[in-house]
């Protein structure tokens, strides 16, 4: 079937299989390799992404479900020379070892401080459910908190500017 | 170098071994068990410098790494190894995996808690050679006298004059190796023991395609291999019809060992593998209590690992006073994130596979034994690791892969599913532990016994010959971690029963070391608590002032300290205590804890590691909260069982891991460098958890928690 979509801001019009996952669409047909295949289950959101804001896994949505959407991955969240909040905290903490599960919870995160501009820890623990297998969800729980600060160190930046 | 000796150079060694009786077959068993416990593996071959270093024009250098980034951080320890001696900058630096093709890959694996210590010393010679042979070149091609040329940040320096390493090396058509030249003091290094960012980084958080699953290939294709859902499974009648019929399917491919299927995409390649109408051969339903029965203490073979004093005459059955207690560990499985597969490319007279694998040279000679062809025609180019932890130490499906691509002359990228990933993981062998002790009138041990019951871990793996097991007796995977570290104990012993599983176990992250330490270290706090004596100080003074019990009595003060250890806490909160050491590497941890609802909840842990030199210390304590969460999840939640026999549950969820909401609020790392080398950091920090937690929930609630996963009442 034909998909019309925004994908990190750029229209697209696809022809594929309605059923097919928005993950392997992304992956495979699209090139956007940042977004990971963990389970094809939705259980461990290696592959999340955002369908018009909101944090969905991308293994067990099918295209069809994306049609006129907004959809943003990791490609489209920040790029080396303008890195979203989360991926600044990210790097700030070290927080990735082997790095693969590492887009999904970017992608959880940044959704989370979107929902809940200054999440505490029970709110962090509460919404993010992915699976990091090397464990590193100590430092990414406060890269979480660092990427408020830096959000709303941006905020105070432009809001200066625009005074000025 | 000795054990690697011992086990390849076996053929003498064998023949001595057997002839000679049982009685010293046992000794010298017991010999080489102590040997290969306190053993580092070496890095073997080192290939002349410039295949590890490769100098661009534009004076970038490209340390061609032969050990796989799965996350450990070897990449970033590596180049600023390299970086000292090479007396470059590591912004200036590279690094890329080898390849097969570039000549300098790993004579044996990425694993073992290796990857810095291996390659500490031929590494820096490596580079400080290298550094050598651009001096060299500069005063051959500028006709300088070597003498008054320098070197720094990638420069030589000649006066005033100033040449880069890249204007050297793009003249130089043949390098001359000199002979090695001294190294540097350390304590002049500039980049070893500095905390800097992951070299990885910036690709890691921006999602660049640096992953097995990632790669392509022009023109590619994609299979789906059928696995069983059963362990213990040979493939038996094969029915395509439906599968033939499938859109998208270009071929299916039988084998004696294997059907796949290649399809245009990766959704029409699952979809015909499901189609396909398979009859899986086995031979019994296997269930847990099938295995519980076989992982038994006094049931396969034992081999005695330690012996010191006579332990065995002091704790029999009839002994008075005599404390015994049992524990055991479940079947654990390694549920890395990023599924086992790889992209083949078989042409007319070679192959190229892109894999993540953690042993390149045991890949490429099972691919060319596959295809027939000679190992230098095949190329093995690894890629980053979706999480390695062992499972990646053996990879057959690349052979399987390479098989599907020449049946089709394209590229074919093929990976399991995660049910079938979990369903044939090469899983932690479960286990059974009984410790035996007795006290003194005052209170000291006078004799302590562990005997470990255990699934085979290097026995069996591809990795080491099969003569390995007449040599060693014991499976030193297994056994890893069950030796008594309490050398101040008069007599002390332990026994690996070995124990021969009807599915595939093998290397787990820190092999024996978290279930024996788990066994060891609760039954040290049960043994504390009998003698009426605190925990701590109980152990401190079972340990002798060698130098490894003066290391391993400074992380336990350490730890102990640094947690406040014996302070009033929260009211409903206790600490729990335990250490152990691998590798020559001690480490001491205290879990701070609550229960609600029959659940633990971790608080807070405090580690304290003696690796040793330190190269990167945050990429240290980055293993150690890795490895602390990673210990957690085994101990506290996750378990497989056998059920018909198919290994239950194949998906995350249902295989309950740690999760964020488990995650302590604080891990507290204390390090210590009472060695000159660095040692082990990957693996050691996981031993003790599961006892320190166990231990907390005692402190706690006075129930003595003996089986993992730890489920309180």
């Amino acid at each position: 079937m034909k998909i019309e979509c925004t994908i990190n801001g750029e229209k697209r019009k696809l022809e594929t299989e309605g059923s097919t996952p928005l993950l392997w669409v992304l992956r495979d047909e699209l090139g956007l390799k940042g977004t990971k295949f963990g389970c094809g289950k939705a259980a461990c959101g290696a592959c999340t992404v955002h369908v018009n804001g909101t944090a969905i896994r991308s293994c067990s949505y099918p295209i069809q479900a994306a049609q006129q959407a907004e959809i943003r991955t990791i490609e489209g969240l920040g790029n080396e020379s303008a890195l979203h909040a989360v991926q600044q905290a990210w790097q700030e903490e070290i927080v990735p070892q082997c790095g693969y599960c590492q887009p999904g919870f970017m992608m959880a995160a940044a959704a989370l401080i979107d929902r809940i501009p200054d999440p505490t820890d029970e709110d962090i623990d509460q919404n993010i459910t992915n699976i990091c297998r090397c464990g590193t969800y100590y430092r990414m729980r406060k890269a979480i908190h660092r990427a408020v600060a830096i959000q709303q160190h941006q905020k105070e930046t432009a809001s200066e500017n625009s005074t000025l | 170098m000795k054990r690697r000796k011992f086990l390849v150079g076996s053929a003498i060694g064998v023949g001595v071994i057997l002839g000679s009786g049982y009685l010293s077959r046992k000794v010298w068993r017991r010999y080489l068990a102590g040997v290969a416990n306190t053993i580092d593996l070496p890095y073997l071959k080192p290939a002349p410098p410039h295949l590890w270093f490769e100098i661009k024009a534009n004076n970038e250098i490209i340390l061609h790494c032969p050990k796989v980034e799965m996350g450990q951080g070897a990449f970033t320890g590596l180049a600023q190894i390299a970086a000292d001696e090479l007396d470059v900058r590591v912004d200036q630096m590279q690094v890329v995996h080898a390849t097969t093709d570039t000549d300098n890959i790993d004579e044996f694996s990425t694993g073992g808690s290796t990857s810095i210590s291996s390659l500490w010393q031929p590494l820096r010679e490596l580079a400080a050679t290298m550094r050598e042979m651009l001096k060299n070149e500069a005063a051959k091609q500028h006709n300088l006298p070597i003498k008054d040329l320098s070197t720094s940040e990638g420069m030589i320096r000649h006066g005033e004059q100033q040449l880069t390493y890249g204007e050297i090396a793009a003249s130089v058509e043949t390098w001359t190796v000199p002979k090695t030249p001294p190294l540097k003091d350390p304590k002049s290094y500039q980049w070893v023991g500095k905390p800097i960012p992951r070299v990885d980084l910036l690709e890691k958080v921006t999602g660049s395609p640096i992953y097995g699953m990632d790669a392509e290939m022009p023109d590619m294709l994609f299979g789906a291999i059928a696995r069983p859902d059963k362990v213990d499974a040979e493939l038996g009648t094969v029915d395509t019809a439906e599968a033939d019929k499938m859109p998208g399917v270009v071929k299916i491919v039988q084998e004696k060992d294997f059907v796949g299927v290649i399809a245009h995409s990766y959704t029409e390649a699952e979809n015909a593998k499901n189609a396909l109408n398979i009859t899986w051969k086995t031979n019994r339903a296997w269930q847990s209590s099938d295995i519980l029965e076989m992982i038994q203490v006094g049931k396969g073979s034992p081999q005695e690992i330690q012996k010191e004093g006579r332990a065995d005459r002091l704790l029999d059955s009839s002994s008075e006073g005599l404390m015994q207690a049992e524990y055991s560990s479940p079947i654990g499985a390694h549920a890395q994130l990023e599924p086992n597969g790889a992209v083949a490319y078989v042409e007319k007279d070679k192959a190229t596979v892109i894999i993540s694998t953690q042993v390149v040279k045991l890949t490429r000679s099972e691919v060319a034994k596959r295809l027939g062809m000679k190992k230098e025609q095949v190329n093995i180019i690894p890629s980053f690791l979706g999480g390695g932890f062992g499972r990646r130490l053996h990879t057959p499906h690349a052979a399987e892969i390479a098989v599907l691509s020449r049946a089709v002359g394209r590229p074919v990228k093929c990976f399991y599913n995660r049910q079938e990933e979990f369903q044939n993981d090469t899983f932690r062998p479960p286990t059974h532990h009984v410790l035996k002790a007795k006290l003194s009138d005052n209170k000291e041990i006078i004799a302590l016994e562990h005997h470990v019951s255990s699934g085979d871990v290097m026995f069996g793996s591809p990795l080491f010959p099969g003569i390995a097991e007449h040599i060693l007796g014991a499976d030193l995977g297994a056994w890893r971690g069950g030796m008594i570290q309490y050398s101040g104990i008069p007599n002390h012993r332990a026994v690996s029963w070995r124990v021969k599983l009807p599915f595939a176990t093998s290397w787990w992250r820190s092999l024996g070391l978290l279930a024996n330490t788990f066994a060891i270290e609760s039954f040290m706090d049960e043994l504390a608590h009998r003698a009426g004596k605190d925990p701590v100080a109980f152990r401190l003074a079972h340990i002798n002032d060698s130098e490894a019990g003066l290391r391993l009595k400074a992380v336990i003060q350490a730890a102990a300290e640094k947690a406040k250890w014996g302070q009033a806490l929260e009211e409903g909160h206790a600490m729990g205590f335990a250490c152990s050491t691998d590798v020559n590497t001690p480490v001491a941890q205290v879990a701070e804890i609550s229960i609600s609802n029959d659940k633990i909840k971790v608080h807070k842990v405090t580690c304290a590691i003696d690796p040793g030199l330190v190269i990167n210390p945050d990429q240290v304590r980055a293993q150690c909260e890795g490895a602390i969460i990673m210990g957690m999840s085994a101990a506290m939640f996750e378990e497989m069982e056998v059920v018909d026999n198919s290994l239950q549950p194949i998906i995350y969820g249902p295989y309950r891991m740690a999760q964020m909401r488990d995650a302590p609020k604080e891990i507290d790392v204390v390090l210590l460098e009472n060695a000159q080398t660095p040692g082990a950091v990957g693996e050691p920090p996981l031993g003790p958890i599961g006892a320190a937690i166990a231990n907390a929930v005692f402190a706690l609630t006075g129930q003595r928690l003996r089986s993992m996963p730890l489920q309180p009442a």
